[in-house]
């Protein structure tokens, strides 16, 4: 365990600086995909994949394997399987989500059930609980927020490429299906590690509201992924903070902050717009 | 810059006997054609005459039902020398609300030509700059998109195709809804890259007025080819063709 560091209440304990490290490295690489795949139109993938999680969560609960494992399964298999079916044409985007959304929260439902965990163990995997964030659940969002930052970094170029205009990218020989798979892996791996802090439900939120905000805001592709991210760690913080004082959620404060935050950017932006313009 | 394919004249891009369609009945039956280096080629035809089919076949996102295309003398999923090829497709647009700059845009041109897991390089930054110049948007490469015109948006699409330095470039209605000033830069650009540069160019398009004194072919698409020659050719034999009164459209008039 990490010793608590000297901070002023309510950040005075382990439990709340390891939760606020966690939701706030969550807050800045869930956008930082996030603005990949609203650019790509795919802005509920989040959500779906983290229907078909859940589905993992409760058979790793009925077999009794750490429900972590189950959730990656599920969610990297279901997200690359949905990637799949949509650059084939095969289903259109939204019902292929929706068959995701009903039969992924369907299975993980008659799972949990089959296990007896229904409404106990189930609850932290859907709406998180930083609090009990572990030292080694720690580590494991961090690594995962690394390896977002390092391969979203480097394939940054190609991936706007593809993301933003996919069928110019197939004339031009690029890579379009090899990185969508690679993008909804990611997508998977980000959702799966957000599950205990802010859970499965409010991860895909989070991925995509600082996104909004940030394209009101920014000029440019590369200002709207850097805003995203701040926006979605200064939501993290602000979130656990007023949790902590007010003695509510923490993921649930995270993501109203990011909600208020994305209400106030548009309401100003359209009443006063040369203004907001301006100091962009 | 790749080998200029002058030296060889060899064709840049051919079609021998291709039909395609979607269900029993063909869209494009039994069509040739071939665009030479240095050549500028207008397809034209009224709408549902089979011409987005016929470019896609021939960029290989759709298969012949018959007949064979080529691509720098290979077929199209052998071609992997794509960044030879420039595209400019349809009523190009960014697929959300999110803002990127025309520098945004152009910058992916060069991606295949340098291998897109490499970092970006001097030349292709010059490249890109060159590429955003010709098609006069230099002084709005930083902003975004969406606070320029159409038209300059239209040009920024069109400066991805030139970053590459094709040596064929096809386009797909790139002048529909554009201002007059963006169709003279547009024109400029094109006659730049085929003169200087000795690139084929494509131009699949109802309004030629902009163009028509710098085509060296039309080809007339009507499910078959139904006429390939020079403007001057057609406006003499237009009339014996026997379809300018129905479904040609209007700029047929102005070639002549």
């Amino acid at each position: 365990m990490i010793g608590a560091l000297p901070l002023p209440a309510p950040l005075n304990t382990g439990d709340v600086q390891r939760a606020l490290l966690a939701c706030v490295a969550v807050g800045a690489f869930a956008p930082t995909i996030g603005a990949f795949l609203v650019q790509k139109r795919l802005s509920l993938i989040g959500d779906g994949v983290g229907h078909v999680a859940f589905a993992g969560v409760g058979l790793g609960l009925l077999v009794n394997v750490w429900p972590v494992w189950t959730a990656l399964l599920f969610a990297v298999g279901g997200a690359v399987g949905l990637e799949l079916l949509r650059a084939k044409r095969k289903v259109a985007g939204d019902l292929a989500l929706a068959l995701f959304f009903y039969a992924g929260i369907a299975l993980g439902v008659v799972f949990a059930a089959k296990a007896g965990d229904l409404d106990l163990e189930t609850l932290p995997y859907l709406f998180g609980d930083p609090l009990q964030m572990s030292t080694g659940g720690l580590v494991a969002v961090l690594v995962v927020g690394a390896i977002v930052a390092v391969g979203i970094w480097s394939l940054r170029r190609v991936l706007f490429a593809v993301v933003s205009d996919e069928s110019w990218a197939r004339v031009e020989g690029l890579p379009v299906d090899t990185l969508g798979v690679g993008l909804a892996a990611l997508t998977a791996a980000v959702i799966v590690s957000g599950m205990k802090v802010v859970g499965l439900l409010l991860m895909a939120a989070l991925m995509v509201l600082p996104v909004a905000s940030a394209q009101l805001l920014a000029r440019s592709f590369r200002q709207t992924v850097w805003l995203a991210a701040v926006i979605g760690a200064s939501s993290a913080f602000v979130g656990v903070v007023v949790g902590q004082v007010f003695n509510l959620s923490i993921s649930g404060s995270i993501v109203l902050v990011a909600a208020a935050v994305f209400t106030v950017v548009s309401v100003a932006r359209r009443t006063l717009p040369a203004a907001v313009k301006s100091a962009a | 810059m790749a080998e200029p394919a002058i030296a060889t004249g060899a064709a840049l891009l051919s079609a021998e006997g291709i039909s395609a369609g979607y269900g029993r009945e063909p869209v494009i039956e039994d069509v040739s054609l071939e665009i030479r280096p240095g050549e500028f080629v207008a397809l034209v035809g009224p709408n549902g005459s089979g011409k987005s089919t016929l470019l896609h076949v021939l960029l290989g996102s759709i298969e012949p039902t018959a007949g064979s295309v080529r691509l720098f003398g290979e077929a199209p999923d052998r071609f992997h020398a794509r960044w030879r090829l420039g595209f400019v497709p349809q009523r190009p647009t960014l697929e959300s609300e999110v803002p990127a700059t025309v520098r945004e845009i152009v910058s992916p041109g060069r991606l295949r030509q340098r291998g897109w897991w490499r970092r970006q390089s001097a030349a292709d930054r010059a490249a890109i700059d060159h590429a955003i110049s010709s098609v006069g948007l230099a002084e709005v490469a930083d902003l975004p998109l969406n606070e320029l015109s159409v038209g300059q948006q239209q040009r920024a699409f069109i400066a991805r195709a030139f970053a590459s330095e094709p040596d064929l470039l096809v386009l797909d209605e790139p002048i529909a809804g554009v201002d007059r000033a963006s169709q003279r830069r547009f024109r400029e650009s094109l006659v730049h890259l085929q003169r200087e540069h000795g690139a084929g160019v494509l131009l699949v398009s109802h309004e030629l007025s902009a163009v028509s004194d710098v085509i060296d072919r039309v080809i007339v698409l009507k499910r078959r080819v139904l006429f390939d020659g020079s403007p001057a050719e057609l406006a003499s034999s237009g009339v014996s063709l026997g379809i300018h009164q129905d479904d040609l459209p209007l700029w047929l008039e102005g070639l002549r």
